[in-house]
């Protein structure tokens, strides 16, 4: 039903959403903390990314560029929280907005195209690979080591004590841990993988533009959800594991939604499908042990 | 057991009706749009209305695919894909990022794009003469030049010319910056006001009350969808307002001469047509608008404090009346 080519971009989106998705388990998941700031820092790792490399810069430095620009946008909104006690996922949302308008300004134009530029993948064409199998192949190697690095930094002396921050942030203060600087750590990392992800999308689409972040937070949150629901996140290299496969999971859903016009399906029907997506992936675990917790006492 | 073994007769039923519904001496047309917009779905009805005079029919000699992004560049590009892989005759992608992400996709498939304002700037095509690779397409950059020799012979001592843009969408960037080019050039200013949602326009309108003499919108997606904002603050201060499309003169706009996106989607349409006949989109050098209307409303120039000339009414395709 899906053709090669729909099947590798569904993939491609999946593998570069499986890195919004690792960010939006630190913060979500690791820290508690909602925020929505990654609608903002994706289109802002796109237009780093896009901006440095009209100029001429090499692209990887300028997807480094990106993840740090990320970055920043995070320790914006943590500090926000932390320091002038705003509401977190208020923080989050005043950032996002504010980031509108430094896109803008960093691009200098609401879209800049990237069609005929070298990007980090330019090179990879050389391969011996049909075109829409390289995208797959080198980010596929980037959410590798994204998903190795993150594995380590979580089970690191300060990965441990951001978990402790949000899984008790009152008991890891009573421990000695400063748990303002690992919010503020946290969700930096969090939206520089966003940043990332950004930077690669505009590199792969041809194009950053200001509009591109919308709804990054709906499908980010949907991608983590719907992993956890597939993979029970038991441990933290299995929850990011997760974060992948319930990436990709939706992307296919939604390549398969797009070919399902003889169910009566249209295109103006996909925001409902993702919604039903989440509140099923959401639901369906509850409604899953309630059973299995029925059956266990019906057997006592 | 059972479960999956229903499952997969569901599976393989499903794929037997949808390799039955391809007929093989059809001709495929996919058909993409940024998102579900009334000048965009006017381009997409132009294009199946001008195929279908050209003799192909939907659902006969001929399959259209059709799928919107909502919106989402995420879904744009598996849309691209989606349309890639099937492998259609020619692709139509209507807006700026549809036409980026599919330019992005597509190697050797035909692409044609619509409501495009400046695809040498978003790099869709190095030339508009003869592009040479797989792309080609219709602009709708605006005859400026027009526009404002209308405006001029409606409201001849107009210095200040006021427009409300959102300075996140391409197309109106884009615009914006040829305006205030040219009106420099015929000793005008540009007196700008941005809005980036529709819940900002009426705001962004008034804040040119006192600023300027006239008001000139372009076909700026946000701006228009909340048109009605500018036009009640046009009426109250009696600044008259102009339009770029001539569908918002029945909204409350003075005058324009412009264009109809479904006309944008026919002539868009006749490009596939050639292609489907066995043009290369590579010779096929990039069109602009060919037909231009004017349409005036002479009663929202009433309420907007001026008057418009009889010759002028004369000269127009269509007196609108719109009286709220």
């Amino acid at each position: 039903m899906l053709s090669n080519i729909a099947f590798y971009g569904a993939i491609e989106t999946g593998l570069i959403y499986g890195l919004v998705a690792f960010g939006i388990y630190i913060s979500f998941r690791v820290l508690d903390f909602p925020d929505l700031t990654v609608d903002g820092s994706f289109p802002l790792g796109a237009a780093v990314a896009a901006v440095l490399i009209i100029e001429g810069v090499n692209p990887w430095l300028a997807t480094g560029a990106a993840v740090i620009a990320g970055m920043g946008a995070g320790a914006v909104t943590a500090l926000l929280n932390v320091k002038l006690n705003i509401l977190n996922l208020l923080a989050s949302i005043l950032t996002m907005i504010a980031l509108y308008s430094v896109n803008l300004r960093i691009m200098g134009r609401p879209n800049i195209a990237l069609l005929t530029e070298e990007t980090v993948l330019t090179p990879w064409y050389n391969l011996d690979l049909e075109y829409h199998q390289v995208p797959v192949l080198l980010f596929t190697l980037v959410v590798l080591v994204g998903l190795v690095l993150l594995w380590r930094f979580m089970k690191s002396e300060t990965g441990l004590a951001m978990r402790a921050t949000g899984a008790n942030p009152r008991m890891a203060r009573a421990q000695g841990i400063a748990t303002g600087a690992m919010i503020v750590l946290g969700v930096a990392l969090s939206n520089g993988l966003v940043g990332l992800a950004g930077a690669l999308f505009a590199q792969s689409q041809g194009a950053a533009d200001v509009t591109m972040g919308v709804g990054v937070i709906v499908i980010g949150l949907a991608s983590l959800i719907g992993g956890e629901a597939v993979l029970t996140p038991s441990s933290v290299v299995r929850a990011l594991i997760a974060c992948v496969i319930g990436a990709i999971i939706y992307r296919l859903a939604i390549a398969l939604a797009l070919n399902a016009d003889f169910l009566g399906l249209q295109a103006q029907d996909l925001n409902l499908i993702t919604a039903v997506l989440v509140t099923l992936a959401i639901v369906l675990p509850g409604v899953r042990s309630s059973v299995v917790a029925r059956f266990t006492r019906n057997k006592a | 057991m059972a479960n999956r073994i229903l499952r997969t007769l569901l599976g393989t039923a499903l794929l037997a009706l949808a390799t039955m519904a391809q007929a093989d001496d059809q001709r495929v047309v996919a058909i993409t749009q940024i998102v579900e917009h009334p000048a965009l779905d006017a381009v997409y009805q132009g294009v199946r209305d001008e195929l279908e005079e050209k003799g192909y029919k939907d659902g006969d000699n001929l399959r259209i695919m059709h799928e919107s992004a909502q919106g989402n560049s995420a879904i744009a590009s598996q849309i691209a894909r989606k349309f890639v892989g099937e492998g259609p005759d020619v692709i139509v992608a209507i807006a700026t990022p549809s036409a980026q992400t599919m330019a992005a996709a597509a190697r050797k498939t035909p692409v044609v794009f619509s409501a495009v304002t400046d695809p040498v700037g978003a790099k869709l095509v190095k030339s508009l003469k003869a592009p040479g690779a797989n792309i080609t397409g219709v602009t709708d950059m605006l005859p400026i030049e027009s526009h404002l020799d209308l405006l001029e012979r409606v409201v001849p001592d107009a210095k200040r010319i006021g427009t409300v843009y959102n300075p996140g969408e391409a197309n109106a960037v884009a615009l914006v910056e040829l305006l205030e080019e040219r009106l420099a050039a015929r000793g005008m200013e540009l007196v700008k006001a941005a809005a980036t949602k529709t819940s900002e326009v009426l705001g962004a309108a008034r804040s040119l009350v006192g600023k300027a003499d006239a008001i000139y919108l372009t076909t700026d997606n946000t701006v228009i969808s909340a048109v009605e904002a500018v036009i009640s603050v046009g009426e109250r201060a009696s600044i008259p307002v102009f339009a770029a499309d001539t569908a918002t003169v029945g909204r409350g706009a003075v005058a324009a001469l412009g264009f109809d996106y479904y006309d944008h989607g026919r002539q868009t349409g006749a490009m596939v047509a050639r292609i489907l006949e066995g043009a290369n989109p590579g010779d096929m050098d990039v069109e602009s608008v060919d037909t231009l209307e004017l349409f005036v409303n002479p009663a929202a120039a009433e309420r907007m404090g001026i008057t418009l000339s009889d010759d002028l009414i004369s000269d127009a395709k269509e007196v609108v009346n719109s009286d709220q």
